[in-house]
């Protein structure tokens, strides 16, 4: 089942996101025509339990469709959509169609829900929200009068202020003003950024594993001094250093997808965060390096994965930060804690 | 496409039959290790130890996947990895059998003839046979197919010449694998003409092998120099086919790469780091040892997939260099990582345990990216297997 749905998903991304599709996105035109073929494929519902529209796959096979549209570098809200999608779920929330995000994303922003004759009346400003313009619905963590609460928050009841991050993708400032569907929540702020973080590791995972190959490729293929440069060894020793961090940011993925399967810890997300967000600069910088000037220019392909690595290495939580949580846990673990926590996480 | 002998197979969830093994295991150190020293603990798998490697036989934790006709417990590579990464993270002494656990009783089995495994195998399982590795030589590290070592046929048998170095534990094992020429080297094929052989200790030494010690610079002597001379083995030490000892020290290799002592090695230094520091550790403490708890729990999760790859009857021996040589890294990087953390020097003497074993783990620490594999050949392999060389 994981290998047919990757590989019609494989091969739908790589009939639908173009050259012209990446351009166009670049430029601010969203990608109508790939959105609905992902949609009429079914991937954004991979995360959704089958009484709210999923088709039971398993979090390692939506995974896998997450890391395959960022090895396209996909510009479109899969993850989100699944994740916002399954969080309304988990609430009770039904599902709309349609582009699906969450919000708040970054740490200390806080949105407030409110009675209002009946109604529950969403307020309060998120920043960073990916592709906040493009949503028909966002699901949103907020702060209701006797505690946490998940709304959806339909197109209408928000306003956006238009913001990107260094690959281009939409981070849009949303303001919240208006009626929403909402119901209370176990879920924190904390467990928001860590699903996050969890999602951006399969990403960060899907796009070095097509950076090796494009990469592998064009050592191959470029020759100076008389040979493809493939054949120097500084340049082979660099490669594969690439491969062992495409590597570990697969496994990172794998114990991501593991961990929200099973109920999602902060020590096992954050700690696929943060090992991929490490893997994701030091291949980004070999990358290039390999690639010589070409690879600095927006005609070739690489920096639609570079830039997007360089973004989402700090989404939902940099290696600092993650890495911080991971050696908390250690500590209290202490050292003789240390291993059997390990071994419970991974 | 391109980087699909590179591959890796998620590894199978754990299992009931896993983890009771695991609480099993962990059972049996906390009352065997219960006086052993963080010092002692850090020597890691170079620590060798009969008495507990005949518990371990015992209970039945060394050769774990053979077969029953030769004392193995045909239990599963997972059911095996288990018990080697619980052995290492407690820092158990488990160097006596190790090697033979890990790479000499499975070529035995792969290429022995019966009369071997049946005569050998079943000791390595008890905890009762040791084996040493006969492959590097004076001008012959890296570039393992340069081995000048020749056996000579003779009547009933061959004459060896030749001498071997860096050869752990050969003072102390029963048995060597050694590798060397059996014809004369071929111009047109570097990989031709080798063989192995499996070479009786007890009655090699001194009689055609002296083994002399060679001191590591911590003082302590863990390798040799084996000067072979003369020394006679009957034909049937021939290990595997005659010729054949390029691709049969080849699958050792990999079997050698293949497992979670290739990350492991500084992991005593990690948990007493995380002790001495304490729950109240400044924020670059915690970012840092997390830093390192991040890189052990991605790459148990490659190794896991490298014993699962074994297990399904894969040939993960790219894999395994690739897990190596990340391992490696991060071993070595946790002594630099740490001293920056305490306000201890390394101090071999030290009686408290935090210095002790950091001076431990800095002096090894250069030792990790060159046995069994130096980082620079491990890449090259990779470079291989992405099909640039
Ligand atoms: C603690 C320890 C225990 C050991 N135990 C054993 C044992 O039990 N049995 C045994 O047989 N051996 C053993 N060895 C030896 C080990 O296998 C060798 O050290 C290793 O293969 C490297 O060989 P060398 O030391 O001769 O270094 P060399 O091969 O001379 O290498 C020196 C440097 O040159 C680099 N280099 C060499 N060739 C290339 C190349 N083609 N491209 C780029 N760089 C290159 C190496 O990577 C290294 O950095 C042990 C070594 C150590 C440190």
């Amino acid at each position: 089942m994981s290998d047919q749905l990757s590989d019609s998903a494989e091969r739908l991304l790589a009939s639908q996101v173009t050259r012209d599709v990446l351009r166009a996105a670049e430029g601010g035109t969203w990608p109508a025509a790939l959105w609905a073929a992902v949609e009429e494929a079914g991937f954004t519902a991979a995360l959704l339990p089958e009484e709210s529209g999923g088709f039971g796959a398993s979090a390692a096979e939506a995974f896998a469709i997450v890391g395959a549209a960022a090895a396209h570098a996909a510009p479109i809200p899969l993850a989100e959509t699944m994740l916002a999608g399954r969080l309304l779920a988990d609430a009770g929330l039904s599902v709309p169609d349609g582009v699906l995000t969450l919000a708040p994303v970054r740490r200390r922003e806080q949105l407030t829900l409110t009675l209002d004759g009946g109604a529950w009346r969403l307020a309060g400003t998120a920043t960073r929200v990916p592709w906040g313009r493009q949503a028909a619905a966002i699901a949103a963590l907020a702060e209701g009068p006797e505690g946490p609460m998940i709304a959806c928050a339909s197109a209408g009841t928000f306003t956006v202020s238009n913001g990107r991050n260094v690959a281009g993708e939409p981070r849009d400032a949303v303001t919240f003003e208006g009626v929403v569907e909402a119901a209370t929540t176990q879920v924190t702020i904390e467990y928001v950024r860590a699903a996050g973080a969890a999602l951006r590791t399969a990403q960060i995972a899907g796009a070095l594993s097509r950076i090796l190959a494009v990469t592998t490729a064009y050592v191959q293929t470029r020759v100076q001094f008389g040979r493809p440069i493939g054949k120097f060894q500084a340049i082979q020793q660099n490669m594969a250093v690439l491969a062992g961090q495409a590597a570990a940011a697969g496994a990172a993925a794998d114990m991501a997808a593991d961990s929200l399967a099973n109920g999602l810890t902060a020590f096992a997300a954050g700690a696929a965060k943060a090992r991929a967000g490490e893997a994701a600069s030091l291949v980004a910088a070999l990358s290039h390096q390999a690639h010589g000037a070409i690879g600095f220019t927006q005609e070739y392909e690489l920096h639609h994965l570079t830039r997007r690595l360089w973004a989402w290495r700090d989404e939902f939580g940099n290696e600092a930060e993650w890495n911080e949580v991971v050696g908390r846990a250690a500590l209290r673990a202490g050292g003789d804690g240390l291993w059997p926590a390990i071994t419970a996480a991974a | 496409m391109l980087q699909q002998a590179l591959d890796f197979t998620a590894p199978p969830p754990p299992s009931a039959g896993t983890e009771n093994l695991r609480a099993e295991v962990r059972d049996f150190l906390a009352s065997e290790l219960a006086e052993r020293t963080s010092q002692q603990r850090a020597a890691s798998w170079s620590g060798r130890d009969r008495a507990f490697s005949r518990k371990m036989g015992e209970r039945g934790w060394i050769g774990m996947t053979w077969p029953k006709r030769y004392g193995g417990h045909e239990r599963s590579a997972l059911e095996r990895y288990v018990v080697l990464e619980e052995m290492l993270a407690a820092g158990a002494p488990v160097g006596f059998h190790w090697v033979a656990d890990r790479q000499s009783g499975p070529n035995l089995l792969r290429y022995g003839t019966e009369e071997q495994r049946e005569s050998i195998l079943p000791r390595i399982v008890a905890g009762e046979c040791s084996f040493c590795i006969g492959m590097s030589e004076p001008d012959s590290g890296s570039d393992l197919a340069a081995v000048r070592t020749r056996a000579q046929r003779v009547q009933g048998g061959w004459l060896v010449n030749g001498t071997k170095v860096w050869t752990s534990g050969a003072h102390e094992a029963d048995y060597m694998i050694l590798f060397c020429r059996t014809d004369t080297k071929s111009d047109a094929d570097r990989h031709a003409g080798a063989s192995q052989f499996l070479v009786d200790l007890d009655k090699a030494r001194g009689h055609g092998m002296t083994v002399r010690p060679i001191i590591d610079m911590r003082g302590d002597h863990h390798f040799n120099e084996v000067a072979i001379e003369d020394l006679f083995l009957p034909d049937d030490a021939v290990l595997g086919r005659e010729g054949e000892g390029w691709k049969q020290v080849t699958g050792e290799l990999a079997f050698e790469r293949s497992g979670p002592d290739r990350f492991l090695s500084a992991f005593t230094l990690l948990a007493e780091a995380v002790q001495a520091l304490a729950p109240d550790a400044s924020e670059r403490a915690a970012i840092a040892l997390g830093r390192l708890t991040s890189h052990i729990m991605v790459l148990r999760r490659l190794s896991r997939s490298v014993a699962g790859m074994l297990q399904a009857g894969d040939d993960p021996a790219l894999q395994a260099a690739l897990v190596k040589d990340l391992g490696n890294v991060l071993e070595q990087e946790t002594a630099e990582v740490i001293r920056l953390l305490v306000d201890v020097e390394p101090e071999d003497d030290a009686t408290e345990d935090l210095p002790a074993v950091l001076a431990h783990l800095v002096m090894a620490a250069p030792s990790f990216s060159l046995r069994g594999g130096t980082r620079e050949i491990l890449r090259g392999m990779i470079a291989r297997g992405l099909g640039l060389r």
